[in-house]
């Protein structure tokens, strides 16, 4: 069976690692990127030592498990975006 | 907003043509989660074809290809049976939702959690050959059909 999305791009629907250059890293569904924005859904973020963890310790963990939502959707400038990964290809 | 039922219908069949059995109550999960010897696995199922479009196909390769398979296999449909998918995650609770996505107990404990971001950047014939290999691992031959 196909899928019902429209497309979006080649990470639309593709859990992504987007790093930022300051200390914040987010962990989310891809729904659209462009060249001002990264759109994520159901998405967490991580403050760089937050819970004594890295942004680094952040990743590699989300990359085994996963992560829990704190957002339902988030826009990312992409002024302040270093990075744009898959999850999977983060551990 | 869910999707139309009939929409769905052909992502369910694609799993329960294999003869995995369908979870649609939290009673239903209760039931098939209460036989906790040999091995169980649970598939979330999902809509999604960035992920579950290979996923679905993926448990027909590894079920045709594997010598092993587990004892028990039930789906759950996220967000279309929406108490049985909150209830089946209930028994994996340590891991974040994630959909689609598999999980497979060994007497009752969780030995291989599948979430959809290691199934989404694959082909079928990838997870495939991961679910083989947990099955081979922790599974008992499968029995002849």
């Amino acid at each position: 069976m196909g899928t019902f999305h429209h497309d979006k791009g080649d990470l639309h629907g593709i859990t992504v690692v987007v790093d930022t250059a300051g200390p914040r890293v987010y962990v989310g569904r891809c729904d659209t990127m462009d060249d001002d924005r990264i759109v994520l859904l159901d998405a967490d973020l991580h403050e760089d030592g937050e819970q004594g963890r890295s942004k680094a310790d952040y990743v590699r963990r989300a990359a085994m498990v996963g992560v829990w939502k704190k957002l339902d959707r988030v826009v990312v400038p992409m002024s302040e975006v270093a990075s744009v990964r898959r999850l999977s290809e983060a551990g | 907003m869910p999707y139309d039922p009939m929409l769905v219908q052909p992502m369910r069949a694609e799993l329960t043509r294999l003869g995995i059995k369908e979870l649609t109550t939290p009673q239903a999960v209760d039931s098939f989660m209460a036989e906790q010897s040999g091995t169980a696995m649970i598939i979330v199922n999902s809509v999604c074809g960035c992920a579950a479009g290979n996923a679905r196909p993926a448990v027909t390769l590894a079920l045709q290809q594997a010598t092993n398979a587990p004892d028990r296999i039930a789906t759950v449909f996220a967000g279309q049976d929406v108490e049985a998918t909150a209830r089946a995650r209930g028994y994996f609770s340590d891991f974040p939702p994630s959909s689609p996505s598999m999980v497979l107990f060994k007497d009752g404990e969780i030995v291989h959690f599948l979430p959809r971001h290691r199934i989404e950047s694959r082909d079928a014939m990838g997870i495939a050959q991961e679910l083989a290999t947990v099955f081979q691992k922790h599974c008992a031959p499968a029995r002849a059909a």
